[in-house]
């Protein structure tokens, strides 16, 4: 792709130089949009049923707009029965995340039939480019991205940093998903 | 000597040869479990199937020697089925479960259902649980049973190398296990090797579990430090995930082939020897005394303060305990620096350990320094050893001691001795990587780089001059001690200045006569021995540099 400053320049005509023309073409844009929508929101008002609805704004943020269900949000970790992660610290999330933004400490299970489990287990969001290949890769499905939790703007870096305890608090959004099958 | 042809291409091999190895030389290679060319055969897992012609049927290639005019095929169809058989027969207990163990990615089983099984599961019995998951049987090795193949290796690593016989296979069929035997432990001072040689992940490393998968970790050749044999090894380190492994840069070393010191094995010793490199107590600035107090200061003050004090002095006020951990390029400097330049007449190296280093008959050796041997090559001690330099000291007779990593103060010498030599002497150097006591007793604090954090060369008991690479960057502000040496030389306006340690040992080969005709291309990653005789033809290593499979 050629991006040079060169290949970018556009030449104006006159026409479009003076700016007058091109800002009243945009107000009627504008203008018609406006008193097509309220005719027919008023036809739909009075009763019409035929008439066509009239465009609307979602009022986020009281007013959300349904999710797609195959939409990747914020992470979480999964819980077993006993409600200890299911993650079993085998790094093929931390080897496939593309941004690096996984930081996983392997330690010993207690129990020898479990054998590994994450010590630590920290996303550092404000690298996540929400590509959900750490949820493709996982063996286990211990890490999803399902929680529907799409405001975590932060002010600072550090609270980008989610450890493990947070990204185990974090709930489903799907009322059907079960983290044990 | 019989010649036979392997895929079509002819190969000449030495008598009892097996097709293993005949194949090796011509770069095929015949996948395998129980074969290991540092063992006997045992010939039981069947995976290294072969056709040869007018045989009735698949023979295995480990248990096979090569007779002449024999016509071997290593890959046809027969061959790729037998072994997909035997992989799923492998398999069939196997608990699959890679993503918690430590072997994924350096495993055979998957490496070679990826190249020749690949077939779709037919198992619909349950599989057979066996008694041990995740169990220490030695302070250095965990065994997991279902992950065993049941080779054999590592039994027979502890009959045949060590012979201390602590693995055993006990049970029939598909109960059959790997175990110790009752009331044993795995634990010779070999130990670790049984888990290099495990082909799958049922024999792991106790100290590398879990610290660092291991297709995060680079790979550099290097020489074991532990003593003086001088083992071939391979540093794994790991520095991009500094998160793994609790920070550990060097995460284990592995045993390298080479015929002529350790074949294919290293001691445990040296094998987990290698924590000092990271350690807390490493030197990480150059420190300068100012009242009681040592403080941080820079390269340029600390190297400026010790030539300053240096030319105060008599050469023969100086002291100087050089350190047989040192390369045989930093060695060559400290003789240059000390004795052909300053004139210096009192340069020892060895100081005695408090224990006894305990050598046996098979690679530990008593001497715990790699390189006492190049250190005496080259021209060291100077007159006197370690023991006279130190009783002089305490006599008042040094004005200036400079000591290279020795902690005198815990060492195998008279304490009393060492105490009024450091009290007795205005200026302490000391030139190291860690602290420890008679580092707080110094004026001057030189810190070094450790041996995986620099290039060089050892020189074994034997003679065999070997080289090491730098696998990680030296610690903080820390120097390899030949660049501290060079710049010292510097501001004591020597003369001389070293680009590298290719170029020291260049001058090292010229002007020491044990050296001569060595470089660093003769010693290559097997290494030459002292009074190397170059011939006319190019320089072909004694034994073919071969990546070994095991
Ligand atoms: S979504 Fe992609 S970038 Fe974000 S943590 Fe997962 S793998 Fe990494
Ligand atoms: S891939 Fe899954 S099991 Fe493995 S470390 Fe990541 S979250 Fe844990
Ligand atoms: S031994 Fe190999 S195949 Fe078995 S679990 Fe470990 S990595 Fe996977
Ligand atoms: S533990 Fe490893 S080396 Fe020993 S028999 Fe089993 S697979 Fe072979």
């Amino acid at each position: 792709m050629n991006s040079s400053p060169e290949h970018n320049k556009r030449d104006y005509g006159l026409w479009q130089r003076t700016y007058v023309p091109e800002v009243f073409g945009g107000l009627a844009i504008t203008a018609r949009h406006f008193f097509v929508n309220l005719k027919n929101h008023i036809r739909r008002l009075i009763g019409r049923k035929d008439a066509a609805p009239g465009a609307v704004t979602f009022q986020y943020p009281e007013q959300r707009r349904p999710l797609a269900p195959r939409l990747r949000s914020l992470h979480r970790l999964t819980k077993r029965e006993d409600g200890s992660p299911r993650c079993v610290a085998c790094m093929m999330c931390e080897t496939i995340c593309p941004a690096r933004c996984i930081y996983i400490v392997a330690t010993e299970h207690p129990d020898p039939n479990i054998e590994k489990m994450p010590e630590q287990f920290t996303i550092d969001l404000g690298r996540c480019v929400f590509c959900g290949y750490c949820v493709e890769a996982c063996p286990e499905d211990a890490i999803r991205m399902d929680t529907g939790i799409l405001e975590f703007a932060s002010y600072t870096r550090e609270n980008m940093i989610y450890t493990i305890d947070q990204l185990l608090s974090h709930e489903t959004a799907k009322p059907d998903a079960q983290d044990t099958q | 000597m019989p010649t036979l042809t392997i895929d079509g291409q002819q190969v000449t091999v030495p008598e009892k040869t097996n097709v293993i190895e005949a194949a090796k030389t011509l770069g095929i290679e015949i996948p395998h479990y129980c074969y290991h060319p540092g063992l006997s055969v045992a010939g039981n897992c069947r995976m290294c199937m072969v056709e040869i012609e007018k045989a009735p049927k698949l023979a295995i290639g480990c248990f096979t020697p090569c007779t002449e005019g024999m016509v071997v095929f290593t890959n046809t169809e027969k061959v790729k089925q037998a072994r997909k058989d035997v992989l799923e027969f492998l398999l069939s207990n196997h608990p699959l479960d890679c993503p918690v163990c430590d072997q994924a990615g350096e495993c055979w089983l998957q490496i070679y259902y990826m190249q020749h099984g690949q077939y779709e599961s037919r198992m619909m019995e349950n599989k057979i649980k066996k008694s041990k998951k995740a169990t220490s049987i030695g302070p250095h090795v965990n065994l997991d049973q279902e992950r065993c193949v049941l080779c054999g290796r590592c039994v027979r690593f502890c009959d045949e190398i060590t012979k201390t016989h602590e693995l055993g296979i006990f049970g029939r069929g598909n109960r059959e296990e790997l175990d110790v035997f009752p009331g044993k432990q795995l634990d010779n001072r070999y130990s670790g090797n049984v888990v290099d040689i495990c082909p799958v992940g049922a024999l792991t490393d106790r100290d590398f579990r879990f610290q660092v998968r291991v297709w995060y970790l680079g790979v550099q050749d290097s020489v074991c430090p532990g003593c003086s044999r001088g083992c071939n090894i391979q540093i794994h380190y790991n520095r991009n995930r500094p998160h793994h492994g609790h920070g550990r840069r060097v995460a284990r070393l592995k045993p390298r082939y080479n015929s002529h010191v350790n074949q294919f094995w290293m001691c445990d010793e040296g094998r987990y020897g290698y924590k000092f490199v990271d350690a807390g107590d490493r030197i990480i600035s150059p420190m300068l005394r100012r009242g009681a107090e040592l403080q941080m200061a820079t390269w340029g003050e600390t190297l400026a303060a010790s030539a300053e004090r240096i030319r105060a002095v008599n050469p023969s006020q100086i002291g100087v305990i050089a350190w047989p951990q040192l390369t045989n390029e930093e060695l060559y400097l400290v003789r240059r620096l000390f004795v052909d330049g300053l004139g210096c007449k009192n340069v020892s190296f060895s100081v005695p350990s408090k224990k006894d280093g305990g050598g046996d008959d098979f690679l530990i050796t008593a001497d715990k320094n790699p390189n006492t041997r190049g250190a005496g090559e080259i021209g060291l001690p100077i007159a006197d050893s370690t023991g006279d330099i130190l009783q002089a000291a305490s006599r008042g007779e040094f004005k200036l001691l400079h000591i290279f990593g020795h902690d005198l103060l815990s060492s195998g010498l008279d304490q009393p001795l060492v105490e009024s030599a450091l009290a007795a002497t205005e200026t302490v150097i000391f030139q190291g990587s860690n602290s420890h006591l008679t580092v707080d007793r110094a004026d001057i604090v030189l810190p070094s780089a450790t041996f995986a954090e620099k290039s060089g060369s050892f020189t074994n008991f034997e003679g065999r001059v070997q080289r090491i690479h730098e696998a990680v960057p030296p610690l903080g502000d820390a120097l390899p001690d030949w660049q501290i040496l060079n710049r010292m030389a510097r501001a004591l306006e020597m003369g001389w200045d070293y680009q590298g340690t290719e170029h020291i040992f260049k001058e090292l080969a010229e002007n020491v006569a044990a050296f001569s005709g060595l470089s660093y291309c003769v010693l290559g990653d097997q290494g030459e021995l002292l009074g190397y005789k170059p011939t006319n033809e190019a320089h072909i290593p004694t034994e073919p540099v071969t990546t070994v499979i095991i």
